[in-house]
């Protein structure tokens, strides 16, 4: 059975098309990545799902219930993580789970056996009786997740969640996710970051509202079928200026110590041997393999 | 451009910046990279003049920086994402607001930077309530702000975290025109996609230098394939997944 699965979705506000015809699907214990930039539908896609917006075509079916007239089912079985922080500052890290569990009617006797398990996992008991306002930024991210699951959903819906949060944390708040999914819940999470759209079983990439790719990251990079190159010089600046003239600026990336040059076809090695020629303090370019940032950029051109 | 010798600032019995030596160049990008509570934000207030040094030396472009402090703030812009534009202000107040506080007749200013604002798409939204400006062009706006006087120096904190990889590399490619003026730039970030577009970095742990060089030289000694890994390497994260 799905976890989720949606077919040709589209999501209107006035005459804006946010969203048009997403299909996905969702099994259990994946890890499911929405990839965009700003504007792209990420939030208006997790927000349908969550039941909190309405939908004017196609179908969002989650843990088996039609959102289009199961709302309440559907809540009660999720788990939402929404883009900015909605803990309530003023209580404690204690008070904020009691909060989350009344909330989704859990019993009490229930709700401190989950707690236990939500401390051991987040590591956030030492902090229980601390301002949720006080808490470092991904010790506030854990405590959101641990609210999102208090409930034992079986599928978490989290927008951006680590975004703003420090490198160290980010790969903590990973290794929480993947245990997780370990225990059998599916998430579906959109991020901006590209190296953790690399750490999901499947992602969508959307672009203006419209799917621009779908599958495992492995499979988006490798499906990809331009080549990537990686040019160094003493003058990088210089070698810059002379590739501009060669090739299209969009295809050119100044990093700080190479360029990386996007081509439809792989260089033969006389072109090399006479960019070599003509500019001496071209030390090299080398194929190297592209990054979900380097696909995502092309197809979204 | 920048010189520290033994910088050290301490806040009651902690060190919160240990013996950093630092020379960067006219030109150079350069990138302040840690963790939260790593001592880079702390040095770059130094830097800029915000905050005295216990011990040590700040030189800029000569001049020291306790010394001159007048002088060097206006040798000094500053972007942040975060704080530094008024939303209820029009785009071209905010601008207008920067050049009253750096004390730089305004139009002539606007003249300057024409070729930057069109360049970024700014033209057209100078009489935009800033608070209605999609990020990117927010983060744009602020960058333009803090070149009013013309300064040669630069400092950027995370400034293009939250936007999408293409705004990104479009920014990047105009702090690249600025190096290639002269200008030095430098970057404080948690945000490992932006170091690599750094000439050289630092990366902080505890206050101390842990890591110092041009991101490929980094990448090939430390035998990590990109700057995260990198970056969690020299830090020590075990198991590290990203």
């Amino acid at each position: 059975m799905n976890v989720l699965k949606i077919q040709e979705l589209s999501v209107r506000y006035g005459p804006v098309e946010a969203l048009s015809k997403v299909d996905l699907e969702v099994q259990p214990a994946m890890v499911y990545g929405i990839i965009g930039p700003d504007g792209a539908g990420k939030t208006t896609l997790l927000r349908s799902i969550c039941t909190l917006l309405p939908y004017q075509e196609g179908s969002i079916e989650v843990l088996g219930y039609d959102a289009a007239n199961r709302a309440k089912e559907i809540r009660a079985r999720i788990g939402y993580m929404p883009q900015r922080f909605s803990l309530y500052q003023d209580l404690s890290v204690q008070q904020n789970l009691r909060f989350f569990a009344r909330l989704f009617k859990v019993n009490h006797a229930d709700m401190l056996k989950r707690r236990e398990q939500l401390y051991k996992f987040s590591r956030l008991e030492p902090f229980a009786k601390r301002l949720a306002g006080n808490l470092s930024g991904g010790m506030k991210q854990k405590l959101a997740l641990s609210c999102a699951l208090i409930h034992t959903p079986g599928l978490i819906i989290l927008d951006e969640p680590t975004f703003g949060v420090d490198p160290v944390s980010r790969v903590e708040f990973w290794q929480l996710l993947h245990q997780l999914k370990a225990d059998g819940i599916s998430i579906v999470v959109s991020t901006p970051y590209m190296d953790e759209a690399s750490q999901c079983d499947q992602v969508v990439l959307l672009h203006k509202g419209r799917m621009i790719g779908q599958g495992s990251p492995a499979e988006i990079i490798s499906g990809w079928k331009g080549k990537l190159y990686s040019l160094t010089s003493s003058d990088l600046r210089k070698l810059y200026e002379f590739l501009l003239s060669r090739a299209n600026k969009e295809d050119l990336q100044l990093f700080g110590s190479e360029i990386h040059l996007f081509s439809e076809q792989e260089l033969s090695s006389d072109k090399i041997a006479s960019w070599q020629r003509e500019f001496p303090a071209l030390e090299s370019c080398v194929e190297i393999k592209p990054g979900m940032e380097d696909v995502f950029l092309r197809m979204m051109q | 451009m920048i010189h520290t010798s033994h910088l050290v600032k301490q806040f009651g019995s902690f060190k919160a910046v240990d013996e950093i030596n630092l020379e960067i160049g006219r030109g150079e990008i350069f990138g302040f990279l840690g963790a939260n509570g790593a001592g880079k934000t702390t040095t770059i207030r130094m830097l800029s003049g915000l905050l005295k040094p216990s011990s040590g030396e700040i030189r800029i472009d000569d001049l020291d920086i306790v010394r001159h402090s007048e002088q060097i703030k206006h040798k000094l812009g500053y972007m942040s994402q975060k704080f530094s534009l008024y939303p209820d202000l029009k785009a071209v107040e905010n601008l207008q607001f920067y050049a009253g506080i750096y004390r730089v007749p305004f139009e002539p200013a606007l003249k300057r930077l024409e070729p930057l604002l069109e360049q970024f798409g700014l033209s057209s939204i100078l009489n935009t309530l800033t608070q209605d400006l999609p990020m990117g062009y927010k983060q744009r706006l602020s960058l333009v702000a803090a070149l009013m006087h013309d300064p040669p120096l630069v400092f950027l904190d995370e400034p293009t975290s939250g936007v999408d990889p293409q705004a990104r590399r479009e920014f990047w490619q105009v702090i690249n025109d600025l190096a290639n003026l002269g200008k030095t730039i430098i970057v404080s970030t948690h945000f490992m996609d932006e170091a690599e577009y750094c000439h050289r970095v630092i990366i902080m742990q505890d206050g101390r230098e842990v890591a110092l060089g041009n991101p490929a030289e980094l990448k090939t000694k430390h035998g990590s394939a990109n700057m995260q890994e990198l970056f969690l390497k020299v830090l020590g994260v075990s198991d590290a997944k990203l």
